[in-house]
């Protein structure tokens, strides 16, 4: 395989407690952390041993988002992606959108193998891999866990609600990674100082011939119903004792 | 009318307990008549299961070997085939919907909605996003086709109908792909009670230390009747098999009675047990944030802790 592909997308860090604003507009955003999405890091990290194993010839890195999202690319850049391509586009993109962008970035690149997270834990949609591999017409393999080049095909490991299944695909193709597949590499000092060396484009969704359609407009945001603070025991046998009384043993 | 159109989901031959949960989800649509898509190597027995739903008006079962596993990428283009017309497409938020319904959804040039906890309208729905730290209510356009997963642990199963409805076959004459192939699944793991529906669970994390003290969580289910639970930081020490990680990425669960033993109660934990009826912690860190949404908290060292809950049982 010669290119992989790796989205990469800007979102609050996972150990930000995200709070709803008072209006119910939106979350706070302001002053909080922003980061790779977990599983997208991890996407990356594989499409770099992929290379470094000599299975792959180019990472590329890419991203759809605000200007910001430069940052991100960077950090993905320092990981050691060859190069980034950003996408831009203010506000939330509908995965629907965001899978046409990729698809036409896919082809335009010619793409052999496109790995992403299974999940953007923004908004938790789980959509952007799958839909992906639709438009293009290509094979899927969402949640991995293990992943194994063999010429032009690859022999994926999905975590399953049952347990552990096995897909083989042809390439090109999409898989989407869960937290299991590896540990991300840090990043470091020197590594951020090339990754200022290396290309980041920037181009329109327009240019890539996407509509940024609003298929889903969100009207309310609401924070979550609070469970209430319960009572402590002191051991074992009050416990049971409580447990008992509610009749849940 | 509005066609709701439900991908049903099934293993060994049998109907799993989404479908029905699917079932509930749709009938909060007004006005919805609600169809059942059984696609199997053979789905007879699945189909009648299906059909027996309360609320199901009919039941379209399409028999092809290709069928035998789920893939998503066979699948989808059938799902498509015979979801024209329909103005909602279901199917759960397991791993299952997950993989198939946005490759549906695009197929269909259909937004989708994932994880749907409440039906407002016949276009407005309710979901969780950051992990349940906020809820957003969607509105689509009117009579846009829509597909959704749906939360099963938002809903209730449906019942049994008093008469079943009609099951009809059918060919979709998608062209299927061969870029895809099933190689192996894990076998089902023992008689134990299945994560995802059970009244009572107990879940170990990190503290557990090994794969055999995590044993211990298991005999303490065992008492119970409870299904086996654990956390992501258990799961990734080996301590547990994946499919039992409960949480933002692995499941999300509405039991009765839930107990997390050794587990700090991280925000992706959390966001997993939030709507179980009764949540237990017990832990050695009298700060845990655990115990600040837990019903009864207990404080001390599960190595003692556990044999004498096991012995009061
Ligand atoms: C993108 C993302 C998704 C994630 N998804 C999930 C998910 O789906 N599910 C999930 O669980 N996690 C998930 N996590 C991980 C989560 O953030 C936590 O790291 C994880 O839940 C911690 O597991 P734990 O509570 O077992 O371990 P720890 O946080 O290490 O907690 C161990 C607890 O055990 C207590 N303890 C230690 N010894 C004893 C003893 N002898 N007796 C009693 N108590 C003891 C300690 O006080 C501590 O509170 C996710 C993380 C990310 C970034
Ligand atoms: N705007 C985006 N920019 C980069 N990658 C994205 C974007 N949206 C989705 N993705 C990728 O698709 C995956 C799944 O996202 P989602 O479907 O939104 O849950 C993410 O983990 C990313 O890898």
């Amino acid at each position: 395989m010669r290119k992989i592909m790796v989205c990469v997308k800007r979102v609050i860090d996972y150990n930000v407690r995200v709070r709803v604003k008072p209006d119910g507009t939106g979350v706070v955003t302001d002053g909080v952390k922003m980061s790779i999405n977990p599983f997208d890091e991890i996407a990356l990290e594989e499409a770099l041993r992929i290379k470094e194993r000599g299975e792959a010839a180019e990472v590329v890195a890419v991203s759809l988002g605000p200007d910001d999202a430069q940052q991100q690319l960077r950090t993905a850049l320092a990981m050691g992606a060859d190069r980034a391509i950003l996408v831009k586009q203010d506000g939330i993109v509908d995965p629907l959108v965001a899978a046409q962008a990729f698809l036409a970035l896919a082809q335009k690149e010619s793409i052999d193998l496109v790995l992403l997270g299974k999940q953007a834990i923004d908004d938790d949609a789980a959509q952007t891999g799958p839909m992906l591999a639709a438009l293009w017409d290509r094979p899927q393999a969402t949640a991995a866990s293990k992943l194994e080049v063999r010429g032009d095909t690859l022999v994926v490991t999905r975590e399953v609600d049952a347990g552990l299944e096995v897909n083989e695909i042809d390439l090109p193709g999409v898989v989407s990674v869960d937290l299991r597949l590896n540990e991300p590499r840090y990043v470091k000092l020197p590594d951020i100082m090339k990754a200022k060396k290396k290309p980041l484009d920037v181009v329109d969704l327009a240019s890539l011939g996407v509509a940024a359609e609003e298929h889903v407009r969100i009207v309310q945001w609401q924070p979550p119903a609070q469970r209430q603070k319960g009572v402590m025991v002191k051991d074992a046998a009050e416990l049971v004792g409580a447990l008992k009384q509610k009749g849940l043993v | 009318m509005n066609k709701v159109l439900i991908v049903a989901e099934h293993a060994g031959g049998r109907l799993n307990p989404s479908t029905p949960k699917c079932v509930t989800c749709a009938r909060g649509i007004p006005d919805a008549e609600i169809t059942v898509l059984v696609l199997a190597d053979d789905g007879a027995a699945i189909a009648g299961e299906a059909a027996r739903i309360q609320g199901v008006a009919r039941v379209i079962r399409v028999d092809d070997p290709a069928n035998a596993h789920p893939l998503a990428a066979v699948l989808a283009p059938q799902v498509a085939a015979l979801a024209a017309g329909s103005s909602h497409v279901f199917g759960p938020s397991t791993t299952f919907g997950r993989d198939l319904m946005p490759r549906v959804a695009a197929l269909l040039k259909a937004p989708q909605l994932s994880e749907v906890m409440q039906v407002e309208a016949v276009n407005r729905f309710r979901r969780p996003v950051y992990a349940g730290n906020a809820l957003v209510t969607v509105e689509l356009p009117v009579g846009r086709q829509v597909v959704c997963t749906v939360r099963v642990a938002s809903f209730e199963a449906a019942g049994t109908a008093a008469s079943p409805a009609p099951v009809e076959s059918a060919a979709p004459g998608a062209v299927l792909p061969r870029h895809t192939r099933f190689v192996s699944v894990s076998a089902p793991s023992g008689d134990r009670p299945d994560l995802q529906t059970a009244a009572r669970v107990v879940s170990g994390g990190r503290a557990l230390g090994s794969a055999e003290k995590f044993g211990m969580i298991y005999r303490l289910a065992d008492k119970l009747g409870a299904a086996v639970g654990a956390s992501r930081a258990a799961v990734d020490a080996g301590y547990a098999p994946n499919e039992l990680q409960v949480g933002q990425t692995g499941k999300i669960i509405a039991p009765g009675l839930y107990i997390a033993v050794g587990i700090s109660g991280a925000i992706q934990h959390v966001t997993g047990i939030k709507d179980a009826q009764t949540i237990v912690a017990i832990n050695k860190d009298p700060e845990a944030p655990i115990f600040e949404i837990a019903d009864y908290g207990l404080v001390g060292d599960l190595f003692s802790i556990l044999p004498e809950l096991e012995s009061l049982l």
